[in-house]
């Protein structure tokens, strides 16, 4: 019964039954071949192939409308593929529990009003099966936005939302990282601080891919470029 | 499990924060039964066999009305994604949901179904059972609730979606509850119903949690 919405096709041969938390010192491995999504009777983009190596950061590029976003949702197991396949190479890979090895920042924030940012925080790590980060304040204080960690977050302007998306990122360590325009809404010294967790995210062996139309503001950037949508 | 009961905890807090989504329902019960012995009068020999079913049937619309948001929120502001990520079983997480939307809404909506049962004419006794018959009946008005609300998640003023698929889900509950209600009330033995009653509230509260997750995984697309 579970088994029958396998939106994902993962590499079962490298699957290992430790817990996926423990094993962010794995390194990931993308391959996507073929890939066609549509949505409704639109083709959003199709025949996509590439393979992305551990310690990379992927500027995902493209005009409106090309699919990034949705590319991204095929790729954390939330769009189906019309046809091909995306496969993760990495331990911790399961169909229906990719947040057990990905971080995704789509661009629906996640947010309740009506709660804290510390509430958000020791959610998303229990919901993710992670011990709540034992001190949700300092990483709020990290990103800029300590003097808001325990009133509702509907007081919350665009930029500082995003700014408890970028704590997620730090709150449990994941090898993946799936992030929708991280850059949006974020003032200057926001993108420094996007620029600077993707560098330390690399440097420890992590993979992140970006949908952005901007600079991510670090070196040796791989762009994977999607094509104008055929009419 | 503990990420079922972050769940859990969170919808609860949801419920009544921000100015009481939860407290909507409760308002309809009060505001609904109030009224009924305006167009019935008051006399005791019509409202005592009535007052409880009258009870029951506003406790079901009231328990109807909560459910349009219940994963429709979740849609809109992503928290979906977050939940169909999650290594733990979406049927588990709906039921969660579930069980946190039956101890913020139901059981406060069949406390005060039996105080309103009361005020129509039901001895306190009585209401006492017709409240507890209420808090067994809510979980069947929630475990079918959730089909609905699920299937509607995608759609926005999906409403009138809930209401029909759901009604049809919630004409044997009715029809049990209110004759164990019934039953209640006028000291008869009521046994026989509150075990049917009882059975499809059970059901209802172990499939519903599983058709609700295949339909979600549906909207994620």
């Amino acid at each position: 019964m579970f088994a029958t919405h396998r939106r994902v096709i993962l590499d079962t041969a490298l699957a290992d039954p430790a817990p996926a938390a423990s094993t962010d010192s794995e390194a990931p491995r993308l391959e996507v071949t073929g890939l066609a999504v549509m949505r409704g009777e639109f083709v959003v983009f199709a025949g996509l192939s590439f393979t992305t190596q551990a310690g990379e950061v992927i500027a995902l590029t493209g005009p409106n409308g090309s699919g990034k976003t949705t590319l991204l949702r095929a790729l954390a197991g939330l769009a189906r593929p019309a046809a091909g396949a995306v496969h993760w190479h990495h331990p911790g890979a399961r169909p229906d529990t990719e947040g057990a090895f990905m971080h995704f920042l789509g661009h629906r924030d996640q947010i309740k009003p009506a709660l804290t940012a510390r509430a958000h925080l020791v959610f998303a790590a229990s919901i993710a099966g992670d011990r709540a980060p034992p001190d949700p304040a300092a990483l709020l204080q990290a990103v800029g936005i300590g003097r808001l960690a325990d009133i509702p977050t509907s007081v919350m302007s665009a930029g500082q939302r995003r700014r408890l998306g970028l704590a997620r990122l730090m709150a449990a360590p994941r090898p993946v990282w799936l992030l929708d325009e991280p850059t949006a809404a974020l003032d200057t010294r926001g993108r420094a601080l996007v620029a600077d967790l993707l560098e330390r995210h690399r440097r420890a062996g992590g993979l992140a891919i970006c949908a952005t139309h901007e600079d991510l503001g670090i070196g040796g950037v791989r762009r994977v470029e999607l094509p104008e949508r055929a009419p | 499990m503990s990420a079922l009961g972050a769940v859990f905890r969170r919808d609860l807090r949801l419920a009544w924060a921000g100015g009481g989504g939860a407290a909507m329902p409760l308002a309809f019960l009060a505001g609904a039964t109030t009224l009924l012995p305006f167009a019935l009068g008051s006399e005791r020999d019509v409202l005592e066999p009535l007052g409880a079913p009258l009870v029951w049937i506003t406790l079901a619309l009231a328990v109807l009305t909560s459910l349009e948001r219940l994963f429709r929120a979740d849609v809109e502001d992503g928290t979906l994604d977050q939940l169909l990520m999650a290594p733990v079983p979406l049927e588990a997480i709906a039921a969660a949901k579930g069980a946190a939307l039956w101890v913020a809404n139901g059981l406060p909506l069949a406390a005060a179904g039996g105080l309103l049962a009361l005020m129509l004419q039901v001895p306190p006794a009585a209401a006492v059972l017709v409240g507890l018959s209420l808090a067994i009946g809510a979980m069947a008005f929630i475990g079918f609730g959730l089909v609905g609300a699920a299937v509607a998640a995608g759609v926005s003023r999906g409403g009138l979606l809930v209401a029909l698929i759901v009604l049809p889900f919630y004409a044997p509950p009715v029809i049990f509850g209110a004759a164990t209600a019934q039953a209640m009330a006028m000291g008869e033995p009521f046994v026989g119903p509150l075990a049917l009653l009882a059975g499809i509230s059970l059901g209802a509260a172990a499939l519903g949690p599983i058709a609700a997750a295949a339909a979600l995984r549906v909207q994620a697309d």
